[in-house]
């Protein structure tokens, strides 16, 4: 993905903010301009997210996508966060421990590389609760 | 709206089609729809084309003029229009032709769809398709197509208890029927062994779980139902047309195990056909890969929620089932030319209710259905055909 458009995204990205209805009180991450309820209605604010959640579903990445090709195999998983948005993101773990349910909380970490000198990104994944 | 019929289909063999390149793959497919529904070049009004993703594939886009010049339409100046809506492109196409017809804005137009996937390297494949998902926040955190789909069976088998060897029941069926079907990529059987020990590609799914990456078009020739009595004495009804979208990330589905953008096409479609899904005798559904089949006979009304898993293992869903699935091979056996495939399902749909399906020919076919999928679920397509009106 190109710079820019990766960097407009880094707050969000870094720090897990997403968005806050005050009109329906609804929380949406990943951030949204539109409230999918109340639509040009809605009030949306930004808004932080604690960070923590658990495994809604997941999967064991053997073929990795582009730029992630180094940290394959990799836990993929759907996280259900505990305000109540649901987000695509890799779980950090030894992948027997991984199971649905399992409680997680963000951790920043490295997520992609561009080959040998291209860029490094970094964002949230998450790891354990326990751990 | 007037009633619309297909009176004309073509389609190339599906595969890794190394000697031939987009532009004649497509003349190919249309051509030999044209010369099937034995219409005059002079008499088509319009052209749809449903394409993924020309210029990550084959770098070329503006696809729309390129086809209309390469079937030798370009001096006749009739529009030409390139439909995106990922793996949906080909049944949105289908659709678009439609709704020109129906509307009486044309009377004969063709709808095609094609993709040219092996120019490019697996990578660049891989990464183009999944642009299909959203790039942002789905794609950046390493979700890959087989990665989506794999939350999706890995979270059925927690809430239904669906099994591996069900999943690869689905893929044994398919391979079966391909080897029915001339134009399929894979024409070999299959065990459950072979897909259970075959390499993981995103847990649970092996790579016999997986549609292949292929080359391939397919063409229908569409008119309106007083114009295609001119032409045929079978000709076959588009007794429905659905699209819907959803959400583009699988993330924010109410349900991960439900695609509810078919469940809206598949309502509205049984709405406009005034059928339930009892009527339906055989359906070609969106097998990108093994779980999606499971899903889509579910959210299609074939079988309870949940239900999906035992359908192929219990011969449900096989040729000489209760409702067959997938008799073309599905995307997983015939192969899935992305553009291509929703106009393939269609193709399959006249070619059974002709009786000209040789030796997969349902007995009986008279009402077919047909869905196809865009993306994880952003948008699903879902067409009724017909016998009769």
């Amino acid at each position: 993905m190109s710079v820019p458009r990766f960097w407009r995204r880094l707050k969000n990205i870094y720090n897990l903010i997403g968005t806050h209805c005050e009109k329906c009180g609804s929380f949406l991450y990943p951030p949204r301009n539109m409230c999918p309820k109340c639509r040009r209605n809605g009030m949306t604010i930004p808004f932080k997210f604690k960070g923590t959640g658990e495994v809604l579903t997941y999967t064991i990445v053997h073929t990795g996508a582009k730029d992630y090709t180094k940290l394959t195999p990799y836990i993929l998983a759907i996280i259900k966060l505990d305000e109540g948005p649901q987000l695509t993101s890799q779980v950090i773990c030894d992948h027997s421990q991984i199971r649905i349910g399992m409680k997680v909380k963000a951790a920043f970490r490295k997520l992609g590389e561009e080959s040998e000198k291209g860029m490094i990104y970094y964002g949230t994944k998450f790891v354990p609760m326990e751990g | 709206m007037r009633d619309v019929a297909i009176i004309g289909v073509g389609c190339t063999e599906f595969g890794e089609l190394w000697d031939k390149s987009f532009r004649e793959l497509f003349v190919e497919a249309g051509v030999s729809a044209i010369e099937d529904a034995n219409v005059a070049g002079g008499k088509i009004d319009a052209l749809y084309v449903g394409n993924m993703s020309g210029g990550r594939f084959i770098e070329q886009e503006h696809l729309g003029a390129l086809i209309a010049d390469y079937s030798g339409l370009a001096s006749l100046h009739i529009p030409s229009t390139r439909v995106e809506a990922a793996c949906a492109s080909g049944g949105l196409a289908l659709r678009q032709g439609i709704i020109a017809v129906a509307s009486g804005y044309h009377d004969i137009v063709i709808a095609g769809g094609a993709e040219k996937m092996t120019d490019v390297g697996v990578e660049t494949t891989t990464d183009a398709l999944a642009a299909a998902s959203d790039r942002e926040w789905e794609g950046i955190m390493g979700a890959t197509f087989p990665g989506l789909y794999a939350m999706i069976a890995r979270l059925h088998m927690h809430k239904y208890g669906t099994t591996q060897e069900q999943l690869a029941a689905v893929a044994v069926k398919n391979h079966h029927n391909g080897t029915m079907n001339p134009k399929a990529q894979f024409q070999n059987e299959i065990t459950i062994d072979t897909v259970i020990n075959s390499v993981m590609v995103a847990d649970p799914l092996r790579v016999f779980d997986c549609s292949p990456i292929s080359d391939g078009a397919s063409a229908v020739v569409i008119a309106s139902a007083d114009v295609a009595r001119k032409y045929t004495d079978t000709p076959i009804y588009v007794k429905a047309s659905a699209q819907a979208s959803g959400t583009i990330s699988l993330h924010d589905r109410p349900d991960i195990t439900t695609i509810d953008a078919t469940v809206a096409a598949a309502n509205w479609a049984y709405k406009m056909a005034k059928l339930t899904p009892k009527d339906i005798n055989f359906a070609e559904v969106h097998d990108c890969f093994t779980i999606a089949e499971i899903c889509a006979i579910e959210d299609l009304g074939f079988v309870k929620k949940g239900e999906g898993g035992k359908a192929a293992e219990s011969g449900l869903t096989a040729i000489g089932g209760k409702i067959p699935v997938n008799p073309s091979g599905g995307l997983k056996a015939c192969g899935h030319p992305v553009g291509a495939t929703g106009v393939k399902q269609a193709v399959e749909m006249v070619l059974q209710l002709r009786g000209e399906a040789g030796k997969r020919q349902i007995d009986g076919a008279n009402i077919g259905l047909t869905h196809n999928v865009g993306g994880s679920g952003g948008t699903a397509v879902v067409h009724i055909f017909g016998r009769d009106k």
